[in-house]
């Protein structure tokens, strides 16, 4: 083999996040009830566009979540040895935008450089200009050809992924019933295919300081931003499910406790609390250098660490709904008679209280998503974000920052960052608001 | 209602010893002030000698909770937790890492803070309000669906590309006023102009979408269906009636966090380089100066406390029906 995979420890979430999803999802096709909301989900248009956006982000995600470490070159004494950098299935996919790095900053489509050089030409005299690109528009013999080639690149990619789209949208056909997913597939198939073919020539994004691309940049940010949006729920989930409910069904001391514990998180503002909870996180990891293998595995240990913080922070305003949410079930009639045949306070919590507070819940995590998202982008910049080599929204921002007051200016790395956070977070708002119609109860459908 | 005020006070001071507590566990438990040193100092190749001036010069160079080598009382007082922690209480927040004291830093910083967030504070809350109610005017038109939407597309924007885009617009391209800087008296008003209108806008979707939401809930009531059985025009309805009455609902989340603008927004004041406890904090996050997270720490839940206390007593002015006693 010339390859050992590497599980690191946020892979290791997200595989557990994936398999508690579809445990989930198998568990509400075999019941009726809880099926019923998901249709209303189904069949909101709006909400099927989002689901398919998510849905292309969470699978560039998850491929970035494929992670190994190929082998060197075998060294004299047959020992393999395997390379320090750990890849992903998506850095495979993506191999020449990964390695054709460009010297430094060259615009979307650009043929030179973004900066000066100074370059002999033939008569050996020393000139500065603007030196050709090692890869972008290489197969151009000048400026004037872009044009056309870009024009008949993207027509060729586009009608290709038209083409697979509408094939694809005609096989799925007794499946797909909304007119508006009907459109929204091709539509998507078509930006992939264009960008695809285009992407393999030219640097689409452009090129950031170091000279890599910014496309490759944005498509690899996309993995940290969910984990930052789902893995922080594995801490948020059990912390309020089980501290809200506890207190408002035992109420006495037990709620005092508990009703404590939150008012006190809760009364730190949020930004300060996670800054003084990064800063020591970060002595830790700085005085135990000998913890990590790979650098890779130490930005990767800071960001779920992160998401530790984040959701240590963060539980205590789910907590309170589901308190007050128990308080009110506590009182009604199923639940006295559980508590008149014998039933334990475990059972009655789990079996009683808990699948009638699962719609606050599932509300309050599809809502949480896009603001963690967001924050991960601001606390990036405030410098207590994730690791400054790891590659995320916030530290394209945050690098791309410098560059405004540049003349002329670089704008393609803020506006590429920029860019795909909007999209991914309005789906995932819209999405929410899906959600949030179809669950609450208290909005009455007519 | 003054017995209830101290009724309060009192029950706010489990939480701030909570917070105290926490604050220290952070940042002397998880860990020892020797890591700190050995952070700051660099990792490698740091001397014991070293540290324990590090330590020295800081003052942490005690027993974190009980000095068994000092006698009576000191005991207590001649200990991190009583000198950095418990001191905080009487808003003795030390010194900086940069020698300066904190108390008197904050206290200068206190005021182009609230210079850009009192008028961001007060312009958003009449826009905000301002916009939902029309919306709520128009409500089920396209007037409405489009408002909506609006504010969807405008929250699911970073807050950073509005501060970002903005200087670029306003200062970089138009050059209408400075990029960033401060300035006192009159001066101020050129520099404080540019951070409160972000400010403003950046907050317009997820706030007009809440009192929106809040507006409709209330007219649903009955009292606002008879009002409108006795004939009274829909504008009346809305601001006599409906406005009211989301009074409530309302002030449950604005009042809060009135005493929070005196902590300033950490990315305004930082990208617009005013001298407020935002960008005061910022530094202090980047040059890992913990006695200043530590004290801004403190300070916040104060404030955040003082805003529920401060909420309590608004709604004896909106509501007639709640007493405080």
């Amino acid at each position: 083999m010339s390859f050992i995979p590497v599980i690191l420890w946020s892979d290791a979430l997200v595989f557990l996040l994936l398999a508690a999803g579809i445990i989930a999802a198998r568990y509400i096709r075999r019941h009726e009830h809880l099926r019923l909301p998901w249709r209303r989900v189904a069949q909101s248009g709006v909400a099927m566009v989002s689901l398919l956006v998510l849905a292309l982000f969470t699978t560039i995600g998850l491929l970035d979540t494929l992670h190994f470490r190929t082998a060197l070159p075998q060294s004299s004494s047959g020992e393999k040895i395997y390379s320090p950098e750990v890849l992903s299935v998506l850095d495979k996919g993506l191999e020449p935008l990964r390695t054709q790095t460009e010297k430094t900053y060259s615009a979307p489509f650009a043929l030179q450089l973004y900066a000066r050089e100074s370059v002999t030409d033939e008569a050996g005299q020393i000139v500065r200009e603007f030196p050709r690109l090692q890869y972008g528009g290489a197969h151009l013999a000048d400026e004037s050809q872009r044009t056309a080639d870009v024009l008949q690149r993207g027509l060729i990619g586009a009608l290709g992924g038209l083409i697979a789209g509408v094939l694809l949208v005609w096989l799925l056909r007794a499946r797909l019933q909304l007119r508006s997913l009907r459109v929204a597939v091709p539509a998507v198939t078509m930006l992939i295919g264009m960008v695809a073919s285009l992407a393999a020539v030219y640097h689409v994004l452009g090129t950031d300081k170091v000279g890599q691309d910014v496309l490759y940049l944005s498509l690899k940010s996309i993995r940290t931003g969910l984990i930052i949006g789902t893995v922080t729920t594995l801490v948020t989930l059990p912390l309020a499910l089980f501290l809200g409910v506890a207190a408002g069904y035992f109420r006495g001391w037990v709620d005092d406790v508990i009703q404590y514990i939150y008012t006190v998180l809760s009364s730190i503002p949020s930004v300060l609390l996670i800054a003084a909870a990064v800063l020591m996180m970060q002595v830790t990891i700085d005085t135990h250098p000998d913890w990590f293998e790979t650098s890779a595995a130490r930005a990767d240990l800071r960001l779920v660490a992160l998401c530790f913080i984040l959701g240590l922070t963060s539980w205590t305003g789910l907590c309170r709904l589901l308190r007050g949410e128990a308080l009110k079930l506590r009182e009604l009639e199923y639940i006295q008679a559980a508590q008149a045949f014998g039933v334990s306070s475990l059972r009655i919590l789990t079996r009683h209280i808990m699948p009638n507070v699962m719609h606050i819940v599932l509300i309050a995590l599809v809502m949480d998503f896009s603001a963690l998202v967001l924050a991960e982008a601001v606390l990036s910049y405030v410098g207590v974000g994730v690791d400054p080599s790891m590659i995320s929204f916030g530290t394209m921002i945050n690098a791309a920052r410098l560059e405004m007051g540049r003349e002329p200016m670089v704008w393609w790395a803020l506006a590429a960052a920029f860019g795909f956070m909007l999209i991914l977070v309005l789906a995932a708002n819209l999405f929410a608001d899906a959600v949030r119609d179809a669950f609450d109860p208290r909005l009455n459908r007519s | 209602m003054i017995a209830y005020l101290i009724r309060r006070i009192f029950y706010a001071l489990p939480i701030l010893i909570g917070v105290n507590l926490l604050t220290f566990a952070l940042f002397f438990v998880v860990n020892t002030p020797d890591d700190m040193a050995r952070m700051q100092l660099g990792i490698k190749r740091v001397t014991p000698e070293a540290i324990e001036k590090w330590k020295e010069q800081r003052g942490y160079d005690k027993p974190l909770l009980l000095n068994s080598a000092a006698s009576g009382t000191d005991k207590m007082t001649e200990t991190i937790f009583w000198q950095k922690s418990a001191s905080m209480f009487v808003f003795d927040f030390g010194y900086a890492d940069d020698g300066r004291n904190i108390s008197r830093e904050i206290a200068a910083r206190m005021g182009p803070s609230l210079a850009i967030a009192l008028p961001t504070f007060l312009i958003g809350l009449i826009a905000y309000v301002s916009f939902a109610l029309l919306m709520t005017l128009f409500r089920g038109t396209a007037l409405d669906i489009a408002g909506v939407a609006l504010c969807v597309v405008l929250m699911s924007i970073s807050g950073l590309f509005y501060i970002i885009g903005g200087q670029f617009l306003v200062s970089k391209l138009w050059h209408w006023v400075p990029i960033s800087g401060y300035g006192e008296g009159a001066d101020a008003l050129r520099f404080v102009l540019l951070p409160v209108l972000i400010g403003v806008v950046s907050g317009i979707g997820s706030s007009s979408r809440w009192y929106r939401t809040i507006f409709l809930e209330e007219r649903s009531r009955d009292y606002v269906r008879t009002a409108r059985a006795k004939g009274l025009s829909e504008l009346r309805v809305l601001f006599t009636h409906v406005l009211k009455n989301a009074m409530i609902p309302i002030l449950t989340g604005v009042v809060v966090v009135i005493p929070l603008l005196f902590m300033g927004s950490l990315l305004t004041e930082s990208f617009f380089g005013i001298p407020g406890l935002g960008s005061y904090t910022i530094d202090a996050i980047n040059a890992q100066d913990f006695s200043v997270v530590r004290a801004m720490v403190f300070l916040g839940s104060v404030l955040y406390i003082a805003g529920l206390i401060l909420t309590d007593i608004s709604y004896t002015l909106v509501d007639p029906r709640v007493r405080l006693s």
